[in-house]
């Protein structure tokens, strides 16, 4: 017997705002992204919660497919990171104004 | 209050208070090294709500190959930790005052809700047991799983490259 389910739907809503004030305050692409993975992070932390109330393998299944997903996002985020990187010399996703008529 | 409680509840304060040191530091390496401790206090979660399989893999992909990735692009971009423009201030009471409505909401919605306050049965399940249920039931998407790693793969190379001297993206 541990804790209710209440209390870890709540720690994971918690580390879900808190990564979402990341993306949506910072200005540096590297912070938006670390913001994703902690949002992540608490998706997956609810996920495990409720495979363990209803007694199901499920929940532990879609922790690791986002697992799986988040190395992924990682990956093709910083590489288009860096690829803005070199092209304007800039992290911050306000300058990028190429596009601007 | 037995021991697994007293452990969830510290490892919810460890967790909360890491992740809100790692997302206000003004130096991203810092606020990777902060997100190394809050994703160890996930894996503990983990393990207490029953899988030590998951909880080794977060240590190792999450705290170990995702941060590492983090730190060396980092460390290859070279930009000064001063020059971020912040959040406009006009901004602040606003986006608190929303955020915390809909967060108290959501909250009152679920522990208002009877049937969720049944202590959660703890139930520790093997790896053996979790492979075979996975690969029985999910192939499918294990399958695609590890296409998207491929094709994740594909284009860390293909958008890394410098031109002309082929240079790739770690991972």
């Amino acid at each position: 017997m541990i804790v209710p389910y209440g209390h870890v739907l709540v720690l994971a809503g918690i580390i879900f705002c808190l990564g979402l004030t990341c993306v949506v305050a910072r200005r540096n692409l590297i912070m938006v992204l670390i913001g994703v993975e902690i949002m992540l992070n608490g998706a997956a932390v609810a996920f495990m919660g409720s495979g363990l109330l209803w007694q199901r393998l499920e929940g532990q299944a879609f922790v690791l497919f986002i697992l799986g997903i988040a190395a992924t996002e990682v990956s093709v985020g910083l590489a288009l990171i860096l690829h803005a990187y070199r092209r304007s010399g800039s992290v911050d996703p306000d300058t990028y104004s190429v596009l601007k008529g | 209050m037995n021991i697994y409680a007293l452990l969830f509840y510290a490892t919810a304060v460890l967790i909360t208070a890491s992740t809100v040191i790692a997302i206000t530091r003004r130096q991203a390496v810092h606020s990777v090294v902060f997100l190394v401790i809050s994703f160890l206090g996930s894996a503990m979660l983990f393990y207490l709500l029953g899988s030590p399989f998951l909880a080794a893999l977060q240590v190792i992909i999450y705290a170990g190959a995702i941060m590492v990735l983090f730190l060396f692009v980092i460390m290859m971009l070279k930009v000064d930790a001063g020059e971020e423009n912040k959040f406009p201030r006009r901004f602040w009471g606003p986006a608190i005052l929303v955020g915390l409505f809909f967060f108290s909401g959501a909250c009152v919605s679920v522990l208002s809700d009877p049937s969720i306050a049944v202590p959660l049965k703890l139930e520790m399940v093997t790896p053996k047991e979790f492979g075979r249920f996975v690969f029985e039931q999910y192939w499918l998407a294990i399958e695609l799983i590890s296409l998207l790693l491929f094709l994740g793969l594909v284009a860390g190379i293909h958008l890394g490259r410098d031109k002309g001297r082929g240079e790739e993206d770690p991972e």
